[in-house]
């Protein structure tokens, strides 16, 4: 079964609290050279039947309705080619803002 | 005057909301997030809470509750809807205030007695105060930052829309120190303290809050 992967993230000028707590966990670890970290959310949406164009566009339309904030988030959708969990870099294609 | 107060699962401060339109002369009407009626209420009170536990955003899920479709047509024909803290945060997810709300600067939940200054009394919650007054009304939340785009800020202050503002210090990071915001039209608040709480000697931090529930009632009475 194919999943879609919707993956939201806090937009750049919003500011990340949860993001920066873990970059402050990071000195505390002895991790130098990270400069900054942003944390999002990543919704994984197993489809029944190929992923069509139409069946695409919906999920679009529900990472901007109801996945993400458009007005505090970005999200970006992206197909899993095949069930391996180590899956290669699947192709994204990125939410238009409003 | 009946008020309609929402329960949705996760709501804390429903009774507390129901309560203050009570000692504030009102009839409250206790609503039910499942429920695709009103009841024929006059208003509608969005309260605090963890509505569906703040799951995916804060007031989210709660935006999409059956009930909201009736609280979204009612708002857009002027029925005064207030939305408190968590209410506030259900009211910019269904887009009838703009701005979203996120987790706190500090990373930490706030509860305490907070001043604000009311900025507009052209609402149907604020009528009641002073323009200008300073009151002191209890915060308490953990996603209390109001943010919004440049542009829509700018909007907000320029038609009167900021309501009320934190003084003495911003407590949660909140844009330009906004504590709660209105449509263009007035009728629809979102407040992130909690008047509900502040209507009462004995319970809370003085009755500071009261007149945010006698406003509306005596816009009614008066129409």
């Amino acid at each position: 079964m194919p999943r879609v992967v919707v993956s939201v993230m806090p937009k750049p000028e919003i500011l990340d609290p949860q993001g920066k707590a873990v970059h402050g966990a990071l000195a505390r670890l002895g991790v130098t050279g990270v400069t900054d970290v942003r944390q999002g959310k990543r919704f994984e949406l197993e489809v029944d039947g190929e992923v069509t164009d139409s069946r695409l566009a919906e999920i679009h339309d529900l990472a901007e309705r109801l996945l993400s904030n458009p007005v505090i988030e970005n999200y970006a959708v992206s197909v899993d080619p095949v069930e391996t969990p180590s899956a290669a870099e699947p192709a994204a294609t990125t939410g238009a803002p409003r | 005057m009946r008020i309609g107060v929402v329960t949705f699962p996760g709501s804390l401060d429903d009774v507390d909301a129901a309560r203050a339109v009570r000692l504030a002369g009102g009839d409250p009407v206790p609503l039910w997030h499942a429920d695709h009626s009103l009841q024929g209420v006059d208003a509608v009170i969005l309260p605090g809470g963890f509505s569906y536990g703040d799951y995916l955003r804060c007031g989210a899920i709660a935006s999409f509750a059956p009930v909201m479709t009736e609280v979204v047509a009612g708002a857009l024909e002027g029925m005064p809807v207030l939305g408190i803290c968590n209410g506030f945060q259900i009211l910019c997810e269904a887009h009838l205030l703009p701005g979203a709300l996120i987790r706190n600067e500090e990373r930490r939940f706030i509860c305490r007695d907070q001043r604000l200054r009311i900025e507009s009394t052209s609402t149907a919650w604020t009528s009641g105060y002073a323009a200008g007054a300073e009151v002191t009304i209890v915060l308490k939340n953990g996603e209390g930052g109001f943010v919004a785009d440049e542009p829509t800020l700018d909007r907000l202050e320029g038609e009167g829309q900021v309501v009320a503002r934190y003084l003495g210090g911003n407590p949660n990071g909140s844009a330009r120190n906004i504590a709660g915001i209105a449509n263009e039209r007035g009728n629809v608040v979102g407040l992130m303290p909690h008047p509900e709480h502040a209507v009462e000697e004995l319970t809370g931090a003085g009755t500071d809050g009261l007149p945010f529930f006698t406003s509306v009632i005596r816009s009614f009475v008066t129409a």
